[in-house]
């Protein structure tokens, strides 16, 4: 009995009510269930009051032990009580909960380490960017797979064979395209000077449409626009194993004698690279995906590791401005990595000073 | 007009909107998240077009490729299918038990699933390059391979500390490699992004 009225004097206490983010959409209201209780209970509703008078009732979980709101206005108030049923009876009611109003915030407090960090890293940036724009010369560190990029289109010139170059397998959204299609407007400039063929087919309807103005342009800023072909630019298709057939059959039928894989790849790669590598092709790639990277080391003659695919457009170009945002990278690399040994070497001390931030 | 159109309104455009998607990601108000579901919905919309100039491309590569003897085969058979599918699909509709869901399912499921299962053949060959000792690094490659194949097989479990070799491999030095890529890729994006809203890199533009 004394156990009755100590449960039902908590199930009286209204629920607890907090706005979780700064989204001003929601509301988390904690059910502050007995463990004891909760086995009986066969239904339990959310009972959700608006300032404006609307009354709705929500159907929530019995096992949940705290549920947020989605959907809600930042421009008006909440508040709640909680319904428990065993097998249709009402056992407990709880009384309503102060109006509360979702929070909308205008910045991300969570986010702010983050904000310093990309804060930190643009004026890295600007400053190497300003340190080219004074013509200070910036050493760039070798990488062997651009550069043989140059030595891949001229195999493929003194051959007569087609380049193939493919962008991966994710859209525009994906900064790993991007950066392909960067590297896409450099080999297609080169090429077009050597009157060598490229052929492009593409996966993605969008960076079909990009691809398809990028190489127009670059051979237009070469004074060759003759050389462009619509027709060796194209859309595949886009379905993932469907394409690797299409370009794969490709490789064989033509035997291209050089084949570049830049961006972002899933379980086709290997396909695709293997394939190449069969039909002799001189193979350079560059993905960010951890998980190819090992069949791309594998089967290509050369493999832009991670960041190298980022590099990959400033180092081409040898454009001044281009470069400081490596050297950028670079530092920051480096600070990053002082910053891991510093604290492993705390942490082993059982020292904490990272405020929280990791 | 040309350079107007062509350059400086799209790197105008990419440097405002550029800015904003930016500061988006760390403002929560509900303002700010109005305008990301606006921004997919253009990229929907924009998506959509970007289809339909696809599907030109794709008619006319394999309608050109029909006049080849070597390729003409091919290109009907992808012309005959895109115009079947579509048809059923307009005419019979593309619920569950359509037509064209069990074409789907019966012809093209089982299509890239004979694609997909190349994979084990191409990765003998591939495994096979990849091990041969050619020097120290292959050496160490092809002993680490061995034991993480080696104490993932059935045989491997009876053997003592084996699996704690395997799982000492993939979580220590594996996993730090893979983290070192992956903060380079992390500066990387963010490098690139920067060079593009900035306009220092133009390569998207025609340089």
């Amino acid at each position: 009995m004394i156990l009755k009225t100590i449960l039902f004097i908590l199930f009286l206490s209204p629920p607890r009510v907090f706005s979780p983010d700064g989204t001003g959409k929601k509301l988390t209201i904690v059910l502050d269930i007995p463990d004891a209780i909760r086995p009986q209970i066969t239904t339990l509703n959310l009972v959700r009051e608006c300032s404006d008078g609307k009354i709705d009732t929500l159907d929530i979980l019995p096992f949940l032990k705290a549920y947020t709101d989605n959907s809600l206005s930042h421009k008006k108030d909440y508040r709640y009580k909680i319904l428990a049923y065993s097998n249709g009876n009402l056992i407990f009611e709880s009384e309503w909960s102060e109006y509360t109003r979702p929070t909308a915030k205008w910045f991300d407090k969570d986010k702010l380490p983050l904000f310093i960090a990309m804060m930190l890293f643009t004026i890295i940036m600007i400053y190497y960017i300003a340190q080219a724009r004074a013509n200070k010369p910036l050493y760039l560190r070798p990488i062997a797979g651009l550069e043989a990029v140059n030595e891949a289109i001229g195999r493929a010139t003194e051959m007569g064979r087609p380049i193939i170059y493919i962008n991966g397998l994710t859209g525009i959204s994906d900064i790993a395209t991007i950066a392909a299609l960067n590297i896409l407007s450099h080999v297609t400039k080169r090429a077009g000077q050597f009157e060598t063929r490229i052929v492009v087919p593409c996966y993605d309807p969008v960076v079909y449409t990009i691809a398809r103005e990028i190489v127009k342009e670059a051979y237009t800023t070469i004074g060759r626009p003759d050389l462009f072909n619509p027709d060796d630019v194209y859309f595949a298709t886009d379905s993932q194993f469907g394409y690797a057939a299409h370009v794969a059959a490709r490789m064989v039928r033509e035997q291209s004698a050089t084949n570049f894989f830049m961006g972002y790849y899933f379980a086709e790669s290997l396909i695709l690279s293997e394939t190449g590598a069969s039909t002799g092709a001189i193979q350079v790639a560059g993905t960010d995906s951890v998980a190819q990277l090992p069949f791309f080391v594998v089967t290509c003659d050369y493999t832009l590791i991670g960041e190298e695919l980022y590099a990959a457009s400033a180092y081409l170009s040898r454009e001044p401005l281009l470069t400081g945002t490596i050297k950028a990278q670079d530092l920051a690399k480096l600070l990053l990595v002082a910053v891991i040994v510093l604290l492993s070497i705390l942490s082993l001390f059982k020292v904490n000073i990272t405020l929280g931030l990791f | 007009m040309r350079p107007l159109l062509e350059k400086k309104i799209p790197l105008a455009l990419v440097f405002i909107i550029g800015i904003i998607m930016t500061l988006q990601y760390f403002v929560p108000h509900p303002i700010s998240q109005t305008i990301y579901d606006n921004s997919l919905m253009w990229d929907r919309a924009i998506a959509s077009m970007a289809y339909i100039m696809a599907i030109v491309s794709f008619l006319r590569f394999h309608s050109r490729r029909l006049k080849d003897k070597n390729y003409a085969p091919y290109s009907l058979v992808a012309i005959l299918s895109f115009a079947a599918m579509v048809l059923i699909g307009f005419i019979g509709g593309t619920g569950s038990d359509s037509l064209f869901q069990k074409m789907y399912d019966n012809m093209m499921v089982p299509l890239q699933a004979t694609t997909f299962s190349l994979l084990a053949f191409y990765m003998s060959s591939a495994a096979y390059r990849a091990f041969r000792i050619r020097g120290i690094e292959a050496t160490v490659l092809m002993i680490t391979a061995f034991i993480i194949i080696f104490g993932t097989t059935t045989i491997g479990n009876y053997v003592p500390k084996m699996n704690e070799i395997v799982e000492w491999i993939m979580a220590v030095p594996n996993l730090a490699s893979k983290r070192g890529i992956m903060i380079g890729v992390g500066l990387g994006v963010v490098a690139t992004s920067i060079k593009i809203i900035l306009g220092i890199e133009r390569n998207w533009v025609g340089g």
